[in-house]
């Protein structure tokens, strides 16, 4: 049986987050699918464990849609690998996706935050 | 995925890439975890573990891209096709049902095209070609046009693009010592070009060779003679070939695929219209308005439609008659579509093709409904398996798309069987057609994209109609239920729309029987009716003199000497020449006739037929003389003329008082009426008596004459002998068949026997796959009712009253779909028309032989069912 990581705290990736947490990473550059899941985990230090049957499938859909390339390429470790870019469109989605998730955040952490001079 | 690896069809190149794309992901992770530490064994199951199922990731990835429904319909195609392989019964019959109706349907559609829409293979534009006739005021009978008239008609209109002569010759061509008839088309010189075929080799006729007696002896040839006749000679241009006595030089060949431009044969040469008088006893006639042989086409300008270009040539014609009132008074011309061209076969086919037609929608009909049972049985049979899929997490979509998808490809099997069916059959109508005088007729079924699309779109309707019925019924489910319990309930539904199903295919094939007996006993009748002179024993056969290139004394001693050999023989009784053979497809001649004693009125110009034939013809063809004598030798080109009439005649013109004595009128000369014979048939046997009168040949001469001997041997005895006379006289001669009149008159009945033919063989069918549903849905009845069938045996009902039970409730449906059939029947069958002699129909022998048929069938269906149920263990049913 595997060790359970005790520091993997796992959170429920909202819907249609997963896509902006691709093309975020992808703006640091060309990246294939388990360099994204790991960039993704080790960006938030284990929280956010990027399911490969959620990955892959975001992955093509992206690609289908334009907002992300790719092509085989060849991984620093000498490794044949499918290697995802970021287009233009993708870009412009990341840019409204961005805006999109502070609004919600936003919006959540207004709900969240006791209004002011409402304390019962 | 076990599937996969036994189907081993391309699944494309994306699968690999995502396949190899998820391989090299684990192998990083499991690197990942060896480098930190991990045994490699650990590792690359640790790796798995946290990766999920690699074949759900893939399926899911795989229906994230662009090109999936692509690659799902494959793997749906993949399924189906391996479900429809564990059931080959099913897919086989079903199959074979579908395939059999659209075959049947293709072939009759492309029949129909081919000979009614599209007749005139290698012709461009053939919808805008139209028949060219000429009318007589008071008949409703169509004719030829003479040239003078013709040539004026294309001078006076506007809407057409061109006129084109045409006329059927027949010649015969001598190789060796072999000599055999040839049939070809004598044409205006604008005929190739006007038809758009271009000769494969030299050229058409040029404008200068339309004219001018006998002036331009050339020809074109047909491809296949080329071929054949000449070995693809690529030096024939310039040879000749001799027709009629007379050399022709060949300056071109035809297309290969161009038939010409008459319906039924497939013509051998071309020759231009100034070649009238080689082909025509009746001498070059182009100079002559009064002379009509015409048998014409025209082409209409584009977007031109009948009517207008009926309205100008109607105004033309009146212009004919106002400036040649001596000829032309009375005269119309009419233009029609192809298919109602009254100078080829097309019109004799018609009601041929429209039977047919009903047939193969029946059988068409009867096939849906055949496999609609059997789709609905299996949507029984699956429900179950509908009912896991769905609880394992299946959409409902992606159910009814699998379904979609059987169904698809069952049509798909079907329609290209169905195709296959059809490609072979599609010039098969000429089977019911045998060759006559050695010339075969030939019937070009046309098979285009418009026939395999119609076919295509009833198989894949009518299959997916029913196809989808188990998907809609799984949407339906209680899974919880249906899981639980075995899936026997809620069946009521289904086996009502099974009934119907049977209902609908008893009641259709009770039609075809119908329709079947009733034709069936008209062909009979046919058979048995008398055409006014006796059929058996006496042979006809004709050689043409004319197309040897016999004048007319060396004609008249040759049938001198024949007459004279012949009677000679044993086993000759008589013997006559006549220029007509009733039956055949020349028709008499007829024309004109005025009579003593008789007002015509003034625009109802009387006609009648008329024959030539010498004395002894009346005592040869068994047709009795009402009063008066026959002809004798003595009535001769140097005696006052003389004629006998038909009976018929005698009470037109005279009232019924005797003519003999009186004179009348044929060809403009008067000639004394000396007997009356009874009336007989000639043209048809559904004919009324028609006015016919006989001349003696030597006082109408013809150099085309069949010979009529009545034998008291058995006429198959007799015909070696003739032939050989004929050939003893001249070795050149090519005779024409010998054959009975018994013969000659059965060919006549040709569009009944087809019929016959298809209502037997597809109404047999039709009972057949009815039986097969009734069978069905008994059986099932049965096996369903089990518990209910042990329970009454167990309360002590006698196997018997159980066998009875079954029988009639299967005899009852069988009764109702009877009963819709005959009221469907009672309205249908007065479309067989004229296929129809002296039988009603609503001929009750007709209904009540259908009826038991149809009952006897019903009876061997539910036989077996019946007796399995009279057989249930009540212990072990109710057990279950």
């Amino acid at each position: 049986m595997p060790k359970k990581d005790p520091t993997a705290t796992r959170i429920e990736l909202l819907q249609g987050t997963l896509d902006l947490l691709i093309l975020q990473t992808l703006r640091w550059g060309p990246r294939y699918g388990y360099g994204i899941a790991e960039m993704i985990r080790a960006g938030s230090r284990n929280a956010l464990q990027v399911d490969t049957g959620s990955l892959y499938p975001a992955l093509h859909r992206l690609e289908r849609q334009g907002a992300i390339d790719a092509e085989w390429g060849v991984s620093d470790k000498n490794q044949r690998v499918r290697v995802y870019r970021l287009t233009s469109a993708g870009r412009k989605q990341l840019a409204a996706e961005q805006s999109r998730w502070r609004q919600l955040t936003d919006a959540v952490a207004g709900v969240l935050a006791p209004p002011a001079g409402s304390e019962a | 995925m076990r599937w996969r690896r036994r189907f081993p069809f391309p699944s494309g190149r994306r699968d690999h890439e995502i396949a190899e794309e998820l391989r090299i992901h684990l192998q990083m992770a499991a690197a990942d975890r060896v480098a930190r530490g991990e045994s490699p064994a650990d590792a690359a199951a640790n790796a798995r573990r946290e990766f999920g199922n690699v074949g759900v990731v893939s399926e899911v990835t795989r229906e994230a891209t662009g090109g999936i429904w692509l690659e799902r319909l494959a793997q749906d195609l993949r399924f189906g096709l391996r479900t429809l392989g564990r059931t080959p019964g099913f897919t086989m019959v079903a199959v074979l049902c579908l395939a059999l109706g659209i075959g049947a349907n293709a072939s009759v559609y492309g029949w129909m095209e081919g000979i009614l829409l599209r007749p005139f293979p290698g012709v461009t534009n053939q919808e805008r070609l139209v028949a060219v006739a000429g009318t007589t005021k008071g008949t409703s009978e169509l004719d030829e046009l003479s040239w003078p008239d013709f040539v004026d008609l294309e001078r006076g209109s506007t809407l057409f693009d061109a006129f084109i002569v045409n006329k059927i010759v027949g010649t015969t061509l001598t190789s060796g010592d072999r000599a055999e008839r040839a049939v070809g088309l004598m044409v205006s010189p604008n005929y190739f070009d006007a038809l758009g075929v271009r000769p494969v080799l030299g050229r058409g006729f040029t404008s200068d060779e339309g004219t001018g007696k006998n002036g331009h002896p050339v020809t074109v040839i047909s491809y296949r003679e080329w071929k054949e006749r000449f070995r693809g000679d690529p030096a024939i241009i310039g040879k000749t070939q001799t027709y009629n006595g007379v050399p022709h030089v060949i300056v071109g060949v035809a297309p290969d695929g161009f038939l010409g431009t008459f319906v039924g044969y497939s013509m051998q040469f071309w020759v231009p219209s100034s070649m009238q008088a080689a082909f025509d006893p009746r001498g070059y006639t182009l100079d002559d308005r009064g002379a009509r042989w015409i048998e014409g086409f025209a082409r209409l300008k584009s977007g031109v439609t009948i009517a207008q270009a009926q309205a100008e040539i109607t105004a033309a014609a009146r212009r004919l008659e106002t400036d040649y009132p001596d000829i032309d008074r009375g005269r119309g011309v009419e233009i029609l579509p192809l298919w109602k061209s009254p100078f080829d076969n097309a019109k004799n086919l018609l009601p041929t093709l429209r039977v047919g037609f009903g047939v193969v929608l029946f059988v068409l009909f009867i096939a849906c409904a055949n496999v609609a049972n059997l789709l609905l049985v299996r949507s029984f049979a699956r429900r179950h398996e509908m009912t896991v899929r769905l609880a394992l997490g299946a959409g409902r979509s992606r159910l009814i798309r699998q379904l979609v998808t059987e169904g698809a490809i069952l049509a798909t099997l079907a329609t290209v069987c169905g195709l296959l069916v059809a490609y072979w059959c599609r010039n098969a109508l000429v089977l019911f057609f045998p060759s006559q005088g050695g010339i075969s007729y030939t019937f070009n079924g046309d098979f285009d994209w418009r026939v395999v699309a119609l076919s295509a779109a009833v198989g894949l309707i009518s299959t997916l109609l029913f196809a989808v019925v188990p998907a809609f019924q799984a949407s339906n489910i209680d899974l919880a239920g249906a899981l639980k319990s075995d899936s026997r309930s809620s069946t009521g539904g289904r086996s009502r729309v099974r009934a119907a199903l049977v209902l609908l295919q008893v009641a259709l094939s009770f039609v075809l029987l119908v329709g079947a007996t009733l034709v069936l006993e008209s062909l009979q009748r046919m058979r048995s009716a008398s055409p006014g002179f006796s059929t058996d024993n006496v042979i006809v056969t004709s050689a043409n003199l004319f197309a040897a290139g016999y004048d007319t004394a060396r004609a008249k001693t040759f049938d001198d000497q024949l007459l004279q050999r012949v009677r000679a023989e044993t086993g000759v009784e008589t013997a006559a020449l006549a220029r007509s053979i009733p039956f055949s497809t020349r028709p008499y001649d007829s024309g004109p006739i005025a009579a003593d004693g008789f007002d015509a009125k003034t625009d109802a110009q009387p006609t009648a037929s008329y024959n030539s034939i010498t004395p002894g013809y009346f005592a040869t063809m068994g047709i009795p003389l009402v009063s008066g004598r026959d002809f004798t030798v003595s009535d001769d080109e140097t005696s006052e003329p003389v004629a006998i009439v038909g009976e018929s005649m005698v009470e037109r013109f005279w009232r019924g008082a005797s003519p003999i004595g009186r004179r009348v009128q044929v060809q403009g000369r008067w000639r004394q009426i000396v007997g009356v014979a009874k009336d007989i048939k000639f043209g048809s046997l559904l004919e009324t008596p028609r006015a016919l009168l006989y001349l003696p040949l030597r006082q109408n001469f013809s150099t085309q004459v069949a010979i009529f001997v009545r034998t008291s041997q058995g006429p198959a005895a007799l015909t070696p002998a003739l032939v050989r006379e004929i050939h003893a006289l001249d070795a050149n001669l090519a005779p024409y068949e010998v054959i009975t009149l018994r013969e000659q008159l059965d060919r006549s009945t040709s569009p009944q026997r087809v019929a016959v033919t298809l209502l037997t063989l597809f109404g047999m069918l039709a009972v057949l796959l009815a039986g097969i549903g009734l069978y069905g849905v008994m059986a099932y009845a049965v096996s369903q009712s089990r518990r209910e069938l042990g329970l009454r045996m167990a309360l002590g009902a006698a196997p018997m009253q159980v066998l009875r039970l079954v029988m009639t409730s299967g005899l009852a449906m069988t009764m109702i779909g009877i009963a819709v059939g005959a009221a469907a029947a009672l309205g249908s069958t007065r479309l067989l028309g004229y296929m129809l002699y002296r039988v009603s129909p609503r001929d009750p022998i007709a209904f009540g032989a259908a009826l038991v048929v149809m009952i006897f069938a019903a009876i061997l269906a539910c036989m077996l069912p019946a007796w399995r149920a009279a057989r249930t263990d009540p212990v072990g049913a109710l057990r279950e």
